[in-house]
């Protein structure tokens, strides 16, 4: 569903990503890995047009997302979370949500009812969702208020509000203790069930392992090897990448 | 009796003023833009009375609108930048419609009477008001009917999802982009809105003291106008009522044997609210307090009834 052809970012001198192709198939959980400063967060940028590439495309169900401005990208069908919690903190749980929210997404919704309108119905989802997210009992607190752990499930049922095809989680298990991390491999799975595809980048290898039904590793900007994540776990390039080639490794990493 | 009712009048205008900011600064924009359209709002509504004889009404009403129509064509090149440079961006255009009234000259004979806009002369004779038998109690009444009715307005903007829309960004751009909200279309809307009520403030403003010339608009004039939701702060519209009252009541009034010296007062409130209550006066934790006394003291009637 979702095609990253030949995407090149170059910053002044630095190729932040350079040269990368993958393909993500619609429902798979599809994880984006690599050393620091390999690109993960970048890509995840580029697809939500944070950044402009420098060349390459990006192709949403055949549909060019470079022609597409960045907030129309969500109504294309792609939401996202932050590496760094963005929540509108000021903003109550449940008005972050109405923020985001869309009625169904792909038609448009009346202007009036859209902006200013309260449905019964629209309150009912969004409710549903805070029950999903395990925070239905903190609709009228303030965002900013809220713990770590709850803050990073607000940010996630922030993104579902739109009703996405397509997640970019980045990050989403960074400070994250262990018990939280099983929490988000389930909400993670959960996801997939509902019929939403993910895109995971992430260093937290105890998520990445369990969730995801295909993996790319970037390093320097390059997809290095591609596979199941039994055949990552088991790569020799990709360990090199991450640790360093011994002196006995047979081909350097470079 | 006259006094109070002209700081009654002097209050109600700049609360406008300060609310036509409050409604841009929601969406985190700085503008010193609004002293201009409240000039446009104070012109057009003029000249619509005193030379075309129009009724009150329709004549702020067409000095809003204006005033709006120029807030959103502003609106686009000025909001593609942000903080420092919004600001220098929106000087210049108060000092275009300032210079630009500084220069208008329509002299008109209107019932044996010269009247109209004097150029350096400023415009006066907007004596709609005098001349239909309005009381200065009446006039009062007006503007703060109309203050009510932004107030009003406002205070519901918050309880819908286009006033969350405002505020979220206002807090994260980026965050807010990434939930499908077109910034532009937002800050825009929000620009034009605070346009309107400037230019319905101007209208009342030149009417109320028959007399405007380019002194009035001056940039001085536009840093008053964001300091009120600063000082007040932007959890609630009341916020930005109480600075004024404060500020025009107590500081501008009250001190007035200071003379010039209450700018200096003026300047040190506004680095004071900066470093001690950044929300401003009236900031959550207040306002939730407010709340819980207000749900007390409504309970212990109900017990004692």
């Amino acid at each position: 569903m979702l095609e990253v052809r030949n995407l090149v970012k170059h910053f002044g001198g630095v190729r932040a990503v350079d040269g990368l192709d993958f393909k993500i198939q619609q429902g798979e959980v599809f994880g984006l890995i690599g050393p620091n400063g390999s690109g993960k967060s970048t890509t995840v940028n580029l697809v939500c047009g944070v950044f402009a590439p420098t060349d390459g495309e990006i192709l949403l169900d055949g549909v060019d997302l470079g022609a597409v401005a960045p907030h129309r990208r969500v109504d294309t069908g792609v939401a996202r979370t932050f590496q760094n919690i963005r929540l509108f903190g000021e903003l109550t749980v449940w008005q972050n949500l109405w923020v985001a929210w869309r009625d169904n997404p792909g038609h448009e919704q009346g202007w009036v009812s859209n902006w200013f309108g309260r449905s019964p119905a629209r309150r009912q989802e969004i409710q549903q969702l805070l029950e999903f997210s395990g925070l239905g009992d903190k609709a009228d607190h303030l965002a900013g208020n809220l713990a770590f752990g709850e803050q990073r499930r607000l940010e996630l049922a922030r993104a579902m509000a739109a009703k996405p095809k397509l997640i970019l989680l980045d990050e989403p298990a960074a400070g994250m203790n262990s018990a939280e991390v099983k929490d988000l491999c389930k909400r993670v799975l959960a996801m997939k069930e509902m019929g939403i595809t993910v895109l995971l980048v992430e260093h937290v290898m105890e998520l990445v392992m369990n969730v995801t039904d295909r993996i790319t590793v970037l390093n320097f900007g390059k997809p290095i090897a591609q596979g199941t994540p039994v055949e990552i776990q088991n790569n020799q390039i990709v360990q090199e990448a991450y640790f360093g080639s011994s002196d006995n490794a047979q081909g350097g990493a470079s | 009796m006259t006094y109070l009712l002209g700081i009654f009048q002097t209050i109600g205008v700049h609360t406008l003023l300060g609310l036509s900011a409050y409604l841009l600064l929601l969406t985190g924009q700085l503008s010193l833009a609004q002293v201009g359209f409240f000039a446009i709002g104070a012109y057009v509504s003029g000249i619509l009375t005193v030379i075309f004889t129009w009724h009150i009404f329709p004549a702020l009403a067409i000095g809003a609108f204006t005033a709006g129509f120029f807030a959103f064509l502003v609106g686009f090149p000025a909001l593609r930048v942000k903080g420092l440079m919004l600001v220098v961006a929106t000087i210049s255009f108060s000092e275009i419609v300032r210079l630009f009234f500084f220069n208008l000259s329509w002299r008109v004979n209107v019932n044996g009477l010269e009247v109209g806009p004097d150029s350096t002369q400023g415009f006066r004779e907007i004596r709609y008001f005098a001349a239909n038998g309005w009381e200065q109690i009446h006039i009062v009444g007006l503007i703060w009917f109309v203050v009510m009715v932004v107030m009003v307005g406002l205070w519901w903007l918050d309880r819908v999802r286009a006033g969350a829309v405002l505020r979220a960004v206002g807090t994260d751009e980026l965050a807010a982009q990434s939930s499908g909200i077109n910034l532009t279309m937002v800050k825009v809307a929000a620009m034009t809105g605070g346009g309107v009520i400037a230019g319905i403030g101007g209208g009342l403003f030149a009417h109320s003291t028959t007399y405007v010339d380019h002194h009035t608009f001056v940039i001085l004039l536009a840093t008053f106008a964001v300091s009120y939701p600063i000082i007040g702060g932007l959890r609630s519209v009341m916020g930005t009522l109480l600075a004024v009252i404060f500020i025009q009541g107590v500081i501008v009034e009250g001190l007035r044997f200071m003379g010039d010296y209450r700018n200096l007062i003026f300047g040190l409130l506004i680095i004071l609210v900066m470093n001690l209550r950044p929300q401003g006066l009236l900031d959550g934790h207040l306002l939730e307090d407010m709340k819980k006394l207000l749900g007390r003291l409504t309970k212990g009637e109900k017990a004692d009834a």
